[in-house]
């Protein structure tokens, strides 16, 4: 039932952004992206915001389903930020002539990727299941912490990306149609993180309790 | 008080442990002069293309050693279980840290500062005529990469594959540290030295930033 409903607003938001939103002047079809690629960026960072509060309570209250709970947002969140590096360059090669600039936005993007690449190998590495919580938890926090370091740092030394078109500067903004179609992608890419995690989250409780069966059975 | 005379105490022991073998100096020290001459074969080291490409080249030879070098910083405790016993001599965890910290930063340091003539003469910079402040971006990324780097090593030395895996770590995480340093070490090997004082500040902040957050969380790091 969650999953018709989100398939629905992930259609709808498609459908507007396609026929309902007005064409832009300069870039005429290939605007159309932004609603895709601008509001999965938002989705990822809310997914990756998500995992740090999961690493933090973890840390703090030593619970499994905050570690369930990380581990669920890095990777939902790595699947949108995947999908923001894959469209982000198709957009690039028309708009700009290339497909990749080493602009702020897109260099931080890329090692934030790379962070929670990291993330979930370091999972892999650990047995020990608290362990494996504790310290993935721990490097959650230190990625997290490293990562507006990581923007401020190419911002300030390099930097083609558009200037921000929303919460930018007094000549930014958009035209209050396409506005109201960003916002409702927005919306519909965040039901869709809410049920992926959830969904991930679910698969993450039953592998855990599959393990403490696993191992009464071999114990026996 | 106790914390700072803790840490004097196992940062002797650090140095006593390094200094009885070298063996991590000199195999960094080896290892960045290695990456330093296959660096030249990569483009035609004249003094222009090198005011350009060399300072990045020099940084990354830094970065590359120092995932090699904080490897064995807590994969040493390891091997006859002193850590346990290190945990219990000391009231506070951060001690430890501290003291790896600062033996880190001091081995990095000691061996950029070791390298420094001879990328001079190889690339054909000038450095001596700013020698003071390349010193100062040499000890703030050096004391940034080993208050992350320690933190990391005593992450990857509880997982498998350890080895491999602090790099993967540390690279990404060190990347405001790259962009930074080597910008300011660019503006400084300029025709026209100039000190990128904002530069310096951000430094300082990452590693404001990190130490304390090494602070909070440092004792979960150790936990058995």
């Amino acid at each position: 039932m969650a999953g018709a409903a989100v398939l629905f607003l992930v259609v709808a938001a498609a459908y507007a952004s396609f026929y309902i939103a007005p064409e832009e002047r300069t870039m005429r079809v290939l605007q159309r992206i932004f609603y895709f690629h601008a509001a999965s960026a938002w989705a990822g960072m809310t997914a990756f915001s998500i995992c740090f509060v999961a690493n933090l309570l973890y840390v703090w209250r030593r619970q499994e389903k905050w570690d369930a709970l990380g581990v669920s947002c890095a990777e939902v969140g790595l699947a949108f930020t995947t999908v923001v590096l894959i469209t982000g360059p198709i957009w690039a090669k028309p708009a700009w002539g290339i497909y990749w600039t080493w602009d702020a936005r897109l260099t931080s993007t890329f090692v934030l990727w790379l962070l929670y690449i990291s993330y979930l190998l370091l999972r892999t590495l650990i047995e020990e299941p608290d362990r494996r919580a504790l310290l993935s938890a721990l490097f959650g926090i230190f990625a997290f912490i490293d990562v507006p370091i990581v923007f401020g740092a190419i911002r300030w030394w390099r930097t083609q990306h558009p200037a921000p078109v929303i919460m930018g500067g007094p000549d930014s903004g958009l035209e209050p149609t396409m506005r109201a179609v960003f916002f409702f992608s927005v919306l519909a890419l965040h039901a869709l993180m809410v049920f992926l995690i959830v969904e991930r989250y679910q698969l993450e409780k039953m592998r855990a309790d599959f393990e403490i069966v696993r191992r009464e059975a071999e114990a026996q | 008080m106790a914390l700072l005379s803790n840490a004097a105490v196992l940062l002797g022991k650090e140095l006593r442990t390094e200094f009885r073998s070298r063996e991590l100096l000199t195999t960094t020290v080896v290892f960045i002069l290695i990456v330093i001459v296959l660096f030249s074969f990569t483009f035609d080291p004249t003094s222009d293309e090198s005011r350009r490409f060399a300072p990045g080249l020099l940084w990354l030879a830094f970065l590359f050693a120092s995932s090699l070098m904080l490897q064995p910083c807590f994969l040493r405790e390891q091997h006859n279980d002193t850590l346990s016993a290190l945990r219990l001599s000391v009231s506070d965890p951060f001690a430890i840290f501290l003291a790896k910290l600062a033996a880190n930063t001091l081995f990095l340091l000691l061996t950029e500062l070791l390298l420094l003539p001879v990328f001079a003469v190889m690339y054909n910079v000038p450095v001596l005529h700013v020698l003071h402040w390349l010193v100062l971006v040499f000890f703030l990324a050096s004391l940034g990469i080993s208050i992350s780097g320690t933190a990391l090593a005593a992450i990857s030395a509880q997982a498998r594959m350890r080895e491999l895996l602090l790099p993967l770590l540390l690279l990404p995480l060190l990347t405001p540290i790259l962009v930074a340093s080597t910008e300011i070490t660019k503006s400084l090997l300029d025709r026209a030295p100039f000190v990128q004082w904002k530069g310096i500040g951000f430094l300082a902040v990452f590693d404001l930033v990190f130490l304390t957050a090494l602070w909070l969380f440092g004792e979960y790091l150790l936990e058995e």
